[in-house]
C-alpha cells in the first residue's frame, strides 16, 4: 500500500511551518481537555468536586488510590463485572463479525457464484441501514425467543457488520490476486487451504481494520445492550455508567458520593482502548481509509 | 493501493468455449464454494437485519388497543407519526442538527488533514494521533465528560468566564442545547473522519505537487485544485456516515438529558422517541412504526443523495 510507505522529504522553508503548527496545537488542546478534566477530577473526592476549587486542577487531596478502591469495591464490585462484561460483548461480537466478514468477502470477491450481484447489492443497500432502527424490533423478536436479558442478546446482533463485508470485499479484490489462487489450485491445494494458506495472510491489513472496528463499536455500543439487558450484572461498563448517571442526577446531593465514582469509572473505562489505539497505529493509519481509496 | 485491479474478464477463470461436463462441473462446485464463505455471513444479514426490518414492518400494521386486543390497521400508525408532532419535532431536530454539522465536521477535519499533509514534524504526528483519539472514546462518556465540563457545578467554564467578568454560556439550557451536542459530536468525529482524509491525502502521488509548483502554483492553489478533487471519494464516504450517524441520533442526548434537566425531551430525537414508546410506555407497534420509518427515510436518502453524486469508481458502482 502506498499510503504506508515514507514520502520523499518535501524542501520547505521551516519558518512557514510556525502558522499551522500554531493552529494544530490550539485544536490539540480543544481536543484534549476532556482528557484532562477527567485525569484531574479522578483525583477528588466529592468535597474537592463541589468544594469550588479550579475544575482544571487539583484539589489539596489527592487520592486516586481512595477513589480506584471505592469504584472496585462499590456495590460488591459491580464495576468490575461491567468492564469484564464489555470486554467478552466485545471480543466475541467483534472477532466474530470480523471471521464473519472475512469469509463472506473472500466468497464475494474471489468467486463467481450465481446470483453474487444480486446479494452484493443488497449488502450496499445494507450498509446504508442505519443499524440502531434495528435495535426496537431484535428487542421484540428476541424476546419471542425468551434471549432478551442474556449476554446472546447483545453477541449475537453484534456479528452483523455489512460494513466490513464491504470493506473485505473491496480490499481483497485488488489485493489477492487471481492468478495466485489459480496456481494454488493447480499445485492441488484445496479451496480451504488456498484460502487459509494463500488469500487470508494477503488480506491481513483489512483484517485487523474490520476486526478493530468492530471491537470498537461493540465496546462503544449503547443503544442495543440498554434495550436487550434489564438485569444490571449483565450491563457493559457504558450502560452502568450511564445507569449511575442518571441515578446521581435524580437524587442531586443524596447522590454525591456517585459523581467521583461516575469520573474514575469513565476514566477507567477509557484507558483498554485508548492504549490498543496507541499500541496499533501502525494497522489502523493506513486501514481506515481503505472503504475510499477505491 | 499499488496492485492493479483486474478487469473482469480477466478474473474469471472459466473458459467460455466449449463447457464440457468436468468443466461445467468444475464451475457448479466453484459456484457452491463462493456461497459456503457467504453463507455464514449471510444467515446473520437474514436473521439480524431482513428479519427485524420485516417483523418491524408487519408490527408497525397492527395497532393494541385496550378494547378487542390487537388489530390490524394497515397504515394508521404511519399515519398516526406524520402528523405526531413530537416525531415530526425529532425529525426536524436531526435534520436540522445534521445540515449544520456535517459541514462543521468535514471543514475542519480537511482543514487537519491538509495541515498535517503539508507538514511533517514529530508534533505533527503527535497531534494527528491525539486529534483521532476521541474516536475510541465510546459516546456515552464523551457525552459525560462533556456534559461535567459545561456543567455549573463541575465546568471550568464559570472560572474562565469570570476571569473576563462575564457569564458563562449554560450549553445544557434549552436555548444552548444544540450547540453543546454540535460541540460533543464535533469532538468525537472529526477526529476519525480527519484520519481517513488524512490517508486519503497520502495515497497521491507527490509529483503531482512537484509539477504544479513548476507551473507557479502555490500551497493554497495545490490544496484546493488538486488535493481537495482527487480526494473526493473519501469526503462522500465521510459525508455518507455522518449523515447515517446524525440522523440516528440517540446516546449523546439519551445521557445529557440527566445533567441537562428539562432541555431534551423523551422525544428529542426520533430513535429516542421509539425507545419511549417502546420500553417507557410497552407500545411496541407504534415504537416499531417509528424505527421501520426512520431505517427507511435513512435509506432513501443516502441513496438518493448517492445516485446524485455518483460517478464512476465510487462508492456505488
Amino acid at each position: 500500500m502506498t499510503a504506508l510507505a515514507p514520502r520523499p522529504m518535501r524542501t520547505q522553508p521551516k519558518r512557514r511551518n510556525i502558522i499551522p503548527q500554531l493552529f494544530l496545537g490550539a485544536l490539540l488542546v480543544y481536543f484534549l481537555i476532556p482528557f484532562w478534566w477527567i485525569v484531574v477530577n479522578s483525583s477528588k473526592d466529592a468535597s474537592g468536586l463541589f468544594g469550588g476549587g479550579s475544575a482544571l486542577w487539583f484539589a489539596d487531596n489527592v487520592d486516586y488510590i481512595g477513589n480506584l478502591t471505592e469504584l472496585f469495591t462499590y456495590n460488591g464490585g459491580i464495576y468490575l463485572r461491567w468492564i469484564s462484561n464489555s470486554a467478552l460483548y466485545a471480543l466475541t461480537g467483534g472477532v466474530g463479525a470480523t471471521v464473519l466478514s472475512v469469509l463472506a468477502g473472500y466468497g464475494f470477491a474471489k468467486y463467481r457464484f450465481g446470483g453474487r450481484r444480486f446479494a452484493f447489492s443488497l449488502l450496499l443497500g445494507a450498509v446504508m441501514v442505519p443499524l440502531t432502527a434495528l435495535v426496537i424490533p431484535t428487542f421484540i423478536m428476541l424476546s419471542q425467543l425468551q434471549l432478551t436479558n442474556t449476554v446472546w442478546a447483545v453477541i449475537l446482533p453484534s456479528l452483523l457488520s455489512p460494513f466490513g463485508v464491504y470493506l473485505m470485499t473491496v480490499y481483497t479484490r485488488d489485493a489477492v490476486p487471481d492468478e495466485l489462487l489459480d496456481a494454488a489450485r493447480v499445485d492441488g491445494a484445496g479451496e480451504l487451504r488456498t484460502f487459509v494458506q494463500v488469500a487470508l495472510p494477503l488480506m491481513r491489513p483489512a483484517i485487523v481494520t474490520v476486526l478493530l472496528l468492530s471491537i470498537v463499536a461493540t465496546w462503544n455500543n449503547y443503544f442495543l445492550p440498554l434495550a436487550m439487558l434489564s438485569d444490571s450484572k449483565l450491563y457493559p461498563v457504558t450502560v452502568g455508567i450511564g445507569l449511575w448517571q442518571s441515578l446521581a442526577s435524580a437524587n442531586n446531593g443524596g447522590g454525591t458520593s456517585l459523581w467521583s465514582l461516575i469520573i474514575i469509572g469513565s476514566l477507567v473505562s477509557i484507558i483498554p482502548l485508548v492504549i490498543a489505539f496507541l499500541s496499533l497505529q501502525r494497522y489502523w493509519q493506513g486501514g481506515l481509509s481503505l472503504g475510499s481509496l477505491k | 493501493m499499488t496492485i492493479k485491479a483486474e478487469s473482469p474478464a480477466l478474473a474469471t477463470p472459466i473458459v467460455r468455449r466449449k463447457p464440457s461436463p468436468t468443466q461445467a462441473r468444475a464451475r457448479r462446485r466453484h459456484s457452491i464454494v463462493g456461497w459456503l464463505f457467504v453463507a455464514p455471513f449471510g444467515v446473520i444479514f437474514l436473521v439480524f437485519l431482513i428479519g427485524p426490518l420485516a417483523y418491524a414492518f408487519y408490527l408497525s400494521l397492527f395497532k393494541k388497543a385496550l378494547i378487542g386486543g390487537t388489530q390490524f390497521v394497515l397504515f394508521d400508525n404511519y399515519l398516526k407519526a406524520f402528523t405526531d408532532q413530537s416525531f415530526l419535532d425529532g425529525v426536524w431536530f436531526v435534520l436540522r442538527f445534521s445540515i449544520v454539522l456535517i459541514p462543521l465536521q468535514m471543514i475542519i477535519s480537511l482543514l487537519i488533514a491538509l495541515v498535517l499533509d503539508a507538514v511533517v514534524t514529530r508534533f505533527t504526528r503527535f497531534s494527528r494521533l491525539m486529534i483521532f483519539l476521541p474516536y475510541a472514546i465510546p459516546a456515552v462518556i464523551g457525552a459525560i465528560m462533556w456534559g461535567f465540563l459545561y456543567s455549573k457545578n463541575f465546568g471550568p467554564l464559570g472560572e474562565i468566564f469570570g476571569m473576563f467578568d462575564a457569564t458563562a454560556p449554560d450549553l445544557l439550557s434549552k436555548q444552548l442545547i444544540f450547540f453543546g451536542l454540535l460541540n460533543v459530536v464535533t469532538w468525537q468525529w472529526a477526529g476519525y473522519y480527519m484520519i481517513i482524509l488524512f490517508s486519503a491525502l497520502q495515497g497521491i502521488d507527490p509529483t503531482l505537487y512537484e509539477a504544479a509548483r513548476i507551473d507557479g502554483a502555490n500551497t493554497w492553489q495545490i490544496a484546493l485544485r488538486i488535493k481537495v478533487p482527487l480526494i473526493s471519494n473519501a469526503l462522500l464516504l465521510i459525508l455518507v456516515f455522518a449523515l447515517i450517524g446524525t440522523l440516528q441520533f440517540f446516546s449523546e442526548p439519551q445521557v445529557l438529558k440527566f445533567l441537562a434537566a428539562g432541555s431534551i425531551g423523551p422525544d428529542f430525537t426520533p430513535n429516542m422517541y421509539a425507545y419511549q414508546q417502546a420500553f417507557a410506555l410497552a407500545n411496541f407497534n407504534y415504537g416499531s412504526a417509528i424505527s421501520f420509518a426512520l431505517g427507511i427515510v435513512v435509506f432513501i436518502c443516502v441513496y438518493v443523495f448517492l445516485f446524485l453524486t455518483r460517478k464512476r469508481g465510487s462508492f456505488l458502482s
